[in-house]
């Protein structure tokens, strides 16, 4: 296993993504309320690069205490990774897919260090 | 550990570029290698709108003409079928399409094509328009029939002529038969036009006896008549489906329900036993359903239906179906239950439906594990090119790759 540099943690801001390509290994790396997550950049779907699409809230259907349908949100806590080819969400939180925890991307440790971000690959 | 230094990049700052969206597909089908074999994606698109500024020249009816051109080809008009595809920004290349960079040589719907089929590995495409698919809801007959021979005009000139890896089948104005049987006999043997197409979100039944002179055409010159799904949110039994996903899910697999069964029950595959049809764009789990319910119907009232000789799903197993958007969760031995239920091994076709949101990868035929190396090659390519009667060919990307293996094309 070895230790990717990605880049300067200050040059990542909340909503940043970067693709690390080592050999044929992409990886993900994204920042979420200060944190640092990372994904194998691979859809468990047809193979399409989940990493490259876009993050949005988990959306989320609204009900009155009487079941009637409100309307709907997105939960901004539980932002989804889509991949760009189909559609298919995972939790940014888990890597987890989101109708289905039993299908996830693969995780990379995140290992910050003088400053800088590193992902283990 | 090792501190390596790796290729880092922005997703935000990169421009829209297929091959990129698609480097992953490439992997696959070298991974695979896809040169040893040919691909023919039987269902993939254009979006003929953006040309719309080309093909208002080929209308015919100069006050249509204007209509055309300033409604920039908006073929659907009041009963439009709705819905939004791109799942609000979540499929990118429906946004950022308009911005891509196309080869400057070629008309830039080949030279976008072509990307998409080097990256997937395909060495044949048949190319369907977008909007058009729902131009059969056109109330007004005549626009049906000047846009789609304008449309028809188009393509040939502009497109199929210019590229032999481009074919298509022609859509077929069925609203208005004559017109339909005018646009076999004006086109057919025109270069790359390897049958006639029927969009299925219609309402008028295909029984309907003004069709018979367009089956014999059809069927007199060996060519296969194609039925492409779609849906119709406006349609009233989809009209109470209040997400995308339920009128998408229903609707491009009723549509082709509704006509199959129509096209079985009133004979017209005895009636035209050389007529070759393909049903496209539908999946695959509704063969199976279909199938036996026909069947169990059938041998109660096979008074209702007399013309035929065999069970429903005899004839059905006998045609063609494209396999796209093929139904791959958790049910492979549905799956490979419903490949049995279709011969898929001669009657099954590869199509990617790219660049839509639910398109299919070559992988998704190539990585079934119940299908040996020879029925993989044949829903790839071979089906089709065998009902096509095309010659074998193998793109250039890929006979370079043949060539670096030191392999001979």
């Amino acid at each position: 296993m070895a230790e990717i540099f990605v880049c300067p943690e200050s040059e990542m801001k909340d909503g940043d993504i970067r693709i690390v390509r080592q050999g044929r290994t992409e990886v993900g790396v994204y920042r979420h309320k200060g944190a640092f997550y990372a994904y194998r950049n691979h859809c468990v779907h047809q193979g399409g690069p989940a990493c490259e699409g876009v993050v949005k809230g988990k959306v989320v259907d609204l009900f009155g205490e009487d079941k009637t349908f409100l309307g709907q949100t997105y939960d901004h806590d539980d932002p989804h990774i889509v991949c760009p080819w189909h559609g298919w969400e995972y939790k940014l939180l888990t890597g987890e897919c989101a109708p289905d925890p039993r299908i996830r991307l693969k995780k990379h440790e995140i290992v910050k260090r003088d400053g800088g971000v590193f992902v283990l690959i | 550990m090792n501190v390596m230094s790796p290729i880092v990049s922005d997703p935000a700052r990169e421009t829209f570029d297929t091959r990129s969206l698609l480097a992953h597909a490439q992997q696959q089908a070298e991974d695979r290698k896809y040169e040893d074999f040919m691909i023919i994606d039987v269902d993939a698109h254009h979006y003929e709108t953006d040309s719309y500024r080309d093909i208002w020249e080929y209308i015919e009816d100069p006050v249509m003409r204007d209509q055309f051109k300033y409604t920039k080809g908006a073929t659907m008009m009041q009963r439009s079928t709705g819905g939004y595809q791109e799942m609000a920004g979540r499929i990118t290349r429906y946004a950022h399409r308009r911005t891509e960079q196309a080869p400057g040589a070629v008309h830039r719907d080949i030279g976008l094509t072509r990307k998409w089929m080097d990256s997937m590995g395909v060495d044949v495409a048949c190319i369907f328009p977008t909007p058009m698919l729902g131009l059969g809801l056109n109330p007004v007959v005549e626009v049906e029939v000047q846009y789609a021979r304008a449309y028809n005009k188009w393509l040939t000139e502009k497109i199929l002529a210019q590229d032999s890896r481009l074919v298509s089948m022609l859509y077929l104005p069925m609203n208005d038969p004559v017109a339909a049987l005018k646009m076999v006999e004006d086109f057919a043997g025109k270069k790359g036009v390897c049958g006639f197409l029927i969009t299925t979100v219609r309402y008028k039944g295909l029984y309907d006896n003004a069709y018979m002179k367009l089956y014999r055409a059809l069927e007199e010159r060996g060519l296969p008549l194609a039925f492409h799904a779609a849906t119709n949110w406006g349609d009233q039994s989809m009209h109470i489906t209040n997400r995308f996903i339920a009128t998408h899910a229903l609707g491009f697999s009723w549509f082709n329900i509704v006509h199959m069964t129509n096209w079985v029950v009133n004979g017209i595959p005895e009636r035209f036993p050389g007529l070759k049809s393909i049903w496209i764009e539908s999946g695959l789990a509704w063969i199976p359903f279909l199938m036996q319910r026909l069947d169990n119907e059938y041998m109660m009232r096979s008074s209702e239906a007399p013309t035929l000789k065999r069970l429903p799903s005899d004839y059905m197993r006998e045609m063609f179906y494209t396999t796209q958007p093929m139904e791959m969760v958790n049910n492979q031995s549905m799956l490979q239950e419903t490949f049995k239920m279709i011969n898929a091994e001669t009657q099954l076709l590869y199509s990617s439906d790219y660049p839509h949101w639910d398109m299919d990868l070559p992988s998704t035929i190539y990585d079934l594990p119940f299908l040996n190396l020879q029925q993989k090659k044949n829903i790839l390519g071979e089906n089709a090119r065998k009902l096509f009667k095309l010659d074998t060919f193998i793109s250039e990307e890929k006979r370079a790759r043949l060539a670096a293996r030191g392999v001979r094309a």
